[in-house]
């Protein structure tokens, strides 16, 4: 096996990813578009970083290149053979550790070598080998639900390099932690690849977190979303350990927030470059009150209108799962421009934070009339309606010709609470009911 | 850290050697296998149909009596286990499986019990001929019965729950199916299995007192058990042996509470998954303590671990890593599919044919009508019975919901009462109502009520004690007046777990109409309207076909008010009233 993996590594990719879609059906005819078109190579030696919002399908890209999850066309392949299903060599770490709670520390990391059948005393010695190796002795016999967060994910690390790996999967394996765990975890982690203590070929990594991707990684691949796409991709070639507050390192994060955020030209715009979405468009899950603080923020005198995203991410502590959905919704308000890593804040956006709370309802309602079309159209036929009521399954079965049912109904929830806010129209939940709030 | 880790090391390496506890769990464990096996050996003696088994009512054989009532009661719960293992997760993985398993479940939990035991008796006798088996065979049935339903449906839900991840991790770690059920859905559900089995049994006792004097066709068969014991203690009107029999078979509850489910559920504590164990208290049973201090049972313990982890990793039954691409969804699937929709058709078809050639046309329709106007009559008493309980349960159970010192001791209590077979405590309601002449068709009610009330009383006490300390203060705070404070915080609060118990009690009454609408003391005989005495009487009678047509009617009255009253009840307080 090691001759095998010597001779072959400098010809081949450790992982290869070619015309991979994968479309998940939705009723009877329709299907859901989740992946289009990702082709990648990973190579022996490298950290790899995807980096996307969450619901951009990165987490199951990284499922089919673990054979968990089968691809609806194109081929993943490991060491140059097709993965048909889970293959011996590749080992995962999830987001929620998936540790069995009623199994101890011991139990849960021998889980993957008694499956392959080694028999007890050898399961034994290397199950306490790895427990070592990730610095969790003294916890053998403790169960999952003895052991903080950080502890568990030690398991959950433990547990998939037991079995000896080539590959190492992880699919956010830190954002369920804190901050200061997760950065303990990662530098243990970073420590076991350098010195090579694990016998890892390669590491893959999913993640929504910028810094986290530019600490941890040799390359970075930038997700689009709806549906998943490569969007491109950077190479970060600061040597380890890199220090977050090195200029270097903070130019890294600059750039990669660049592409995040730069239009791509296929993309459509209006003649001044916001974003045009039509009935069907996931609107992103923010609320007023957060769009409202990111412009107060935007507002202050020693901002001028204009931040760099980093810094916003930074000031507002807020990750690019939260910030992304309030930036996006303050374009398609036109409340602020987005481009090359900079958020500019409108003369729109400028009024409304400067205007008393009733004045703010006002214009965010004319905003949201004009520029989200489902708000519009919500509104168009409350108006039409002879008692101005219309039910909200009416509304949904429409969402669910363009998305799944689950994200439908979030995106009607978030109109409907957008409309309350505005005062453009009132729901009652019992009921199911909306109306409109003043009839006329 | 270094310490533990040696201690850890050497208490896997010391050789076992019995302490003291160990004899006292030792004496109790072969005790109890050798008694069980001795009397296994009485069930399969030779019986011929129409032979009298001569029940005494002499105090000796009570225990004895006792013994063979808690074997059918074990035997049914294995059978009941190898069903919900098998069945249910059958359903669950797959979903042909549980388009059919699922709706038949469903519809078998509202056929009457006792109706199953008039069906199956005689097919029973007839394939054990000229044995005792037949008989026990039938009443191991109705308990079986009992108990499948409920346990199999409870563990297809949680299996459907495990969440993805650890499916997931399962998958990439190359565990089998066979792996898989042992190591994750077998444990993930075990709570919830464990807390389903213990409501089971509780129904389980009452339908085994019931089985055990099987009527049918003008044959009396009484099995040697406590159910036998009583029925002739009833016949011969004797107060004594009721009395003994109430208490040996409380006894028997106790032992069974303290010795197999406090300890199964204590050890039960550890398969909770991490979320729901934070504040409530952990369950605890000295018969466990004694178990994690004997040594050698330690040991024991650990060679059975051992044992278990062979059995789940046979070698024939490990994975094997996937080299060719998954089927595809091709014409073969489709044919199949065609094939098991067809033949599922011809069995749907076949049987609503049959049923309209054996029932409903050799039946004038008066007499559907009537059976029908019967089934009404009982289900009046079972609403009107809701009601009472509700006035009764529902400001005591607050009460002590609300307190939760009082709470923890009424709790046990509660699960305790429910458990005892009510139908023991018949006669002494038989004896008010023969003395003081009272009206039957009003009077069986508290019968009815007797053993359904506790599922109320302590669903009603477990929601008063989960309504959140900081609404009560607030309410406090506000100045809340009594009937406003109940109107808006305590009512809605315990509003679905009053709908859950209410559920269930109606259910049991539904089921214990049949015991409870006909009334005998000696030879006084008193008969109550209602489609449970129709049942009872037809069974005694043993005409298969009116007993089918009234089983069917209770079966079918009991799902519509299911899908049109309790189901939407269910839903509506879920989606409007859970308090997270």
């Amino acid at each position: 096996m090691q001759d095998l993996i010597q001779s072959t590594k400098t010809t081949s990719p450790l992982i290869e990813v070619v015309n991979v879609h994968k479309s998940f059906k939705k009723g009877d005819r329709q299907e859901l578009l989740v992946l289009e078109d990702i082709n990648f190579r990973m190579y022996e030696g490298e950290i790899v970083a995807i980096l996307g919002k969450s619901g951009s399908g990165k987490s199951t890209l990284l499922r089919i290149i673990a054979g968990l999850v089968a691809p609806s066309a194109g081929t993943a392949f490991y060491r140059g053979q097709p993965v048909f299903g889970p293959v011996r060599g590749i080992s995962m770490v999830f987001q929620t550790f998936a540790l069995l709670p009623w199994l101890s520390v011991l139990q849960n990391v021998e889980l993957g070598l008694e499956a392959l059948g080694v028999d007890r005393h050898e399961r034994r010695e290397r199950a306490l080998k790895a427990i070592d190796t990730i610095g969790l002795d003294g916890f053998e016999t403790a169960f999952p639900k003895e052991l903080s967060g950080g502890m568990r994910q030690r398991v959950g690390f433990a547990r998939a390099l037991v079995v000896n790996p080539d590959i190492l999967l992880m699919d956010e394996p830190f954002s369920a932690l804190d901050v200061l765990t997760a950065d303990n975890l990662k530098s243990d982690l970073l420590d076991l690849w350098q010195t090579q203590k694990t016998g890892l070929h390669g590491i893959l990594f999913v993640t929504h977190n910028i810094e986290e991707a530019a600490l941890l990684a040799d390359r970075i691949i930038v997700f689009n979303s709806n549906p998943g796409s490569l969007r491109g991709e950077l190479k970060v070639t600061l040597p380890h350990p890199r220090n977050e507050a090195d200029p270097r390192f903070r130019n890294q994060i600059d750039r990669v927030y660049t592409l995040m955020t730069t239009q791509p030209l296929a993309e459509s715009g209006d003649t001044e470059g916001h974003q045009v979405i039509d009935l069907g468009y996931r609107l992103p899950e923010a609320n007023v009150a957060e769009i409202t603080g990111l412009l107060e923020t935007l507002n202050v005198p020693e901002n001028q209108g204009k931040m760099d995203l980093p810094d916003v991410a930074d000031t507002l502590m807020l990750d690019i799962d939260e910030l992304f959905p309030l930036t996006e919704l303050l374009e398609i308000l036109h409340f602020a421009k987005v481009s090359k890593g900079d958020i500019t804040i409108t003369e729109a956006g400028k009024a409304f934070v400067e205007a008393t709370i009733l004045d703010r309802k006002k214009i965010f309602s004319q905003h949201l009339k004009k520029y989200v079309p489902l708000a519009r159209y919500i509104y168009d036929q409350l108006t039409r309606h002879p008692r101005h009521r219309a039910l909200e399954e009416n509304f949904l079965s429409l969402l669910e010709d363009y998305l799944t049912e689950k994200e439908a109904s979030r995106i009607l929830s978030t109109v409907i609470e957008w409309g309350r806010y505005a005062e453009l129209f009132a729901y009652d939940y019992n009921a199911g009911v909306l109306s409109l709030e003043n009839p006329n | 850290m270094n310490f533990l880790r040696t201690t850890f090391r050497s208490s896997y390496k010391d050789k076992p050697y019995p302490n003291y506890w160990d004899l006292v769990a030792l004496l109790w464990a072969l005790g109890v296998i050798v008694l069980l096996a001795w009397v296994a050996r009485q069930m399969a003696v030779p019986y011929e149909l129409g032979q009298a088994i001569p029940i005494s009512l002499d105090l000796h054989h009570l225990p004895g009596y006792a013994l063979r009532t808690v074997l059918r009661m074990l035997i049914a719960l294995f059978f009941s286990l190898l069903f919900t293992f098998t069945f249910a997760t059958w359903a669950a993985k797959s979903p042909r499986a549980e388009r059919i398993i699922i709706p038949f479940i469903d519809i078998l939990q509202s056929v009457p019990i006792l109706g199953f035991l008039s069906i199956t008796v005689v097919g029973f006798i007839k394939l054990f001929p000229g044995s005792l088996l037949g008989p026990e065979c039938a009443a191991i049935f109705a308990i079986f019965t009992s108990q499948a339903w409920n346990m199999a449906l409870g563990f297809y839900q949680t299996v459907r729950s495990v969440p993805v991840e650890l499916n997931e991790a399962c998958n990439i770690f190359h565990l089998s199916a066979w792996q898989r059920f042992w190591r994750i859905d077998v444990p993930f559900s075990l709570p919830g299995l464990l807390w389903n089995t213990m409501m089971s049994m509780s129904a389980g006792w009452f339908f085994v007192v019931a089985s055990e004097a099987i009527s049918v066709s003008n044959q009396h068969i009484l099995l040697p058990g406590i159910g036998s014991y009583i029925t002739v203690a009833i016949a011969s009107a004797n107060m004594h042996a009721i009395f003994y029999a109430i208490f040996t078979m409380f006894m028997v509850i106790l032992i069974y509470d303290q010795f197999l489910f406090r300890p199964l559920v204590a050890w039960a504590e550890k398969f909770k998954t991490e979320q729901v164990a934070e504040d409530t208290k952990e369950a605890h049973s000295w018969v466990i303590n004694i178990l994690h201090r004997t040594r050698f049972l330690r040991y024991f313990g650990t060679q059975l671990t051992y044992l278990f982890d062979l059995f789940v990793n046979i070698s024939f039954l490990r994975s094997k890593p996937v080299y060719s691409p998954r089927l595809p969804v091709s014409r073969y699937m489709l044919y199949i599919s065609w094939v098991w929709n067809s033949i599922l058709f011809f069995v749907i078809g076949g049987a609503l044919v049959f049923l309209y050639h054996m029932m409903i046309r050799s039946t004038p329709f008066p007499t559907i009508l009537s059976i029908f106007f019967l089934g009404l009559i009982t289900a009046l008493r079972v609403f009107a019975l809701v009601i009472v309980c509700t006035v009764i349960w529902v400001p005591i159970g607050v009460w002590v919901g609300l307190r939760s010192n009082v709470a923890h001791i009424i709790q046990p209590i509660a699960q305790f009462l429910a458990a005892f077979p009510a139908n023991l405590l018949y006669p002494l309601v038989f004896i008010l109502i023969v003395t003081y002449h009272l009206n039957i068709n009003i009077w069986v009610m508290p019968l009815m009520l007797l053993g359904a009330q506790w599922y109320l009383l302590f669903n009603v006490v477990a929601g008063a004690s989960v309504i959140p300390k900081d609404l009560l203060q607030v309410a406090d705070n506000l100045g809340l007046g009594f009937w406003l404070r109940w109107r808006r915080l305590i009512l809605p609060g315990i509003f679905p777990y009053y709908i859950t118990g209410a559920i269930t009690a109606v259910g049991g009454a539904w089921n214990a109409s049949i015991v409870a609408e006909v009334v005998t003391w000696g030879n006084h005989k008193l008969v109550a309207t209602g489609l449970g005495a129709y049942i009872k009487e037809q069974t005694l009678k043993g005409d298969f076909l009116h007993i089918a047509l009234g089983i069917g009617m209770m079966c079918l009255l009991v799902l519509i008010f299911n899908r049109l009253v309790w189901r939407p009840l269910y839903m509506f307080s879920r989606e409007r009233f859970a308090l997270n």
